[in-house]
């Protein structure tokens, strides 16, 4: 059965500027579901930079990146808001009444009265190593580029790719939840964070896990799943071991995605709208954030959120064309709650 | 001017684009290959956080050691070279004149 959601505005992407459309959406009686290809909200916030202080939020002489992400949430709560994180919107297709219907990675279909894109520089994307036949094994065939869901490792045998904190990371924990977990990273030391580095080499000397360092994973094997990698020394030894999931960690960086296939006027990867509601040119789309672009277009947060609040008032309008609304300052009866 | 240096951008083996760059504004090597015409996303900005802006020196002068921030963020690229760096963090000078890269693929 796939997963069917049902709401007003679907927004994509759940970066700062996706987050705030619900606030402002809720202020007008709109429902919102928020989609991300990233297993948590934030956006490039989350993913690029928690732990650096932005200065130019209004009212905020300094904020984490991360707290600004956790305070947008906690913002948007009295809203209710549904998320769908870790699938991608692939497609959608606009009804002959006027409404969506939008389809993600895994299946998940939300179908909306409007939609909102909020996605930023593109879904972000994992980098790959360079490993000839790594897509023959993607979607569920043993191959893994995120690890959204710990248990589905339970009692398996994996192999981790990476030197970065993620690799780090997963390591240390899924040690506890997999049969047999092997770390593979290409270089002799880990720069990541000192104690899960240091944790990872308790690990391995007390035959926890098996830690393989100068090596690469360089093939894969498999019959339709997979079934072994080879790792290569630096020195050109080979093995070839046995496993059920190769698990490779080496960051993230934003790609446009699907989003560009989606018939909208774009100019150099961004979506043309119209300052006055932030509409593309498709009539019920609109889009918001780094995502868009328009003359003397800024990609600052600040901006986004500006454009969130005039997005919601034309969304407001498509929805309910012969609804007239008048402006409440939440000052006056506090936050509405959907 | 007399400050400024000459940086060359291999385009495919053999093939190389000479780039007449300003020393006295104190570009990076990102910032030079972006108002150039190359498809870097930079996203961070320059603070070595996002590794779009990897490229492989070649050839020319020695340069300073990469920071720490920029050796934590090259750590976690599926593949580097012996010559990988984050070119943000390259400081155009005078002493950097002559200097021969490579741009990694765009997502390596
Ligand atoms: C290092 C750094 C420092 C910065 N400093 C500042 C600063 O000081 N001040 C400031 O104002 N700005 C700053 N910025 C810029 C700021 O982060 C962006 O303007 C902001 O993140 C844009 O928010 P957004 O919601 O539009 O997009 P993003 O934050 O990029 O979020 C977009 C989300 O959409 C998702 N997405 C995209 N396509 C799809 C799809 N098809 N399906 C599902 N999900 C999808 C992505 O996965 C992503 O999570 C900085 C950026 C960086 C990288
Ligand atoms: S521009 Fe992001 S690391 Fe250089």
């Amino acid at each position: 059965m796939p997963n069917v959601i049902s709401t007003d505005i679907c927004i994509v992407g759940a970066g700062p500027v996706g987050l705030f459309a619900v606030f402002e959406a809720g202020l007008l009686k709109l429902r919102c579901h928020v989609v991300d290809a990233l297993p948590q909200p934030g956006g490039q916030l989350s993913e690029i930079y928690p732990k650096k202080p932005i200065y130019d939020i209004p009212g905020f002489p300094e904020i984490l990146a991360g707290d600004l992400v956790t305070n947008l949430i906690k913002q948007i709560e009295p809203f209710h808001p549904t998320f769908t994180l870790g699938e991608r919107v692939e497609r959608f297709a606009k009804l002959d009444d006027g409404s969506f219907q939008l389809y993600t990675t895994d299946g998940t279909e939300i179908q909306c009265k409007a939609v909102a894109i909020a996605g930023g520089l593109g879904s972000f994307e994992p980098r790959k190593p360079a490993v000839e036949n790594l897509e023959q094994f993607e979607g569920g065939k043993g191959v893994h580029y995120m690890v959204r869901d710990p248990e589905h490792f339970r009692d398996q045998k994996i192999v981790i790719a990476g030197g970065g904190d993620s690799a780090l990371d997963w390591t240390n924990f899924l040690a506890n939840v997999a049969a047999d977990v092997t770390l593979v990273h290409r270089g002799t030391t880990f720069r990541g964070a000192a104690d899960s580095a240091e944790k990872v080499k308790t690990l391995a000397e007390a035959g926890k896990i098996k830690l393989v360092l100068s090596s690469n994973v360089t093939h894969l094997h498999g019959n339709g799943k997979l079934a072994q990698v080879t790792i290569t020394g630096n020195d050109g030894t080979a093995e070839t071991v046995p496993l059920d999931h190769f698990i490779p960690l080496f960051g993230l960086t934003p790609k446009l995605g699907p989003i560009g296939e989606w018939g909208l006027e774009l100019t150099d990867d961004a979506i043309v709208v119209d300052t006055l509601d932030y509409s593309t040119s498709l009539p019920g789309v609109f889009a918001i954030g780094d995502i868009n672009t328009y003359p003397g277009k800024l990609k600052l947060i600040l901006c986004g959120f500006h454009e969130a609040a005039l997005m919601c008032q034309g969304a407001f309008k498509y929805i309910y064309p012969d609804k007239k609304y008048t402006l409440k300052y939440t000052t006056v009866n506090g936050v509405p709650t959907l | 001017m007399e400050e400024d240096i000459r940086i060359y951008v291999e385009e495919a083996p053999g093939q190389r684009r000479e780039i007449i760059a300003p020393t006295d504004m104190g570009l990076s090597l990102m910032e030079v290959l972006k108002a150039s015409g190359y498809d870097i996303m930079a996203t961070c900005g320059g603070m070595a956080l996002c590794a779009t802006c990897h490229v492989e020196v070649l050839a020319g002068p020695a340069l300073f050691e990469p920071n720490d921030d920029e050796l934590d963020m090259l750590e976690t690229l599926p593949v580097i070279h012996p010559g990988s760096r984050l070119s943000c963090q390259i400081r155009l000078t005078p002493q950097t004149d002559g200097l021969v890269v490579r741009l990694a693929p765009t997502g390596a």
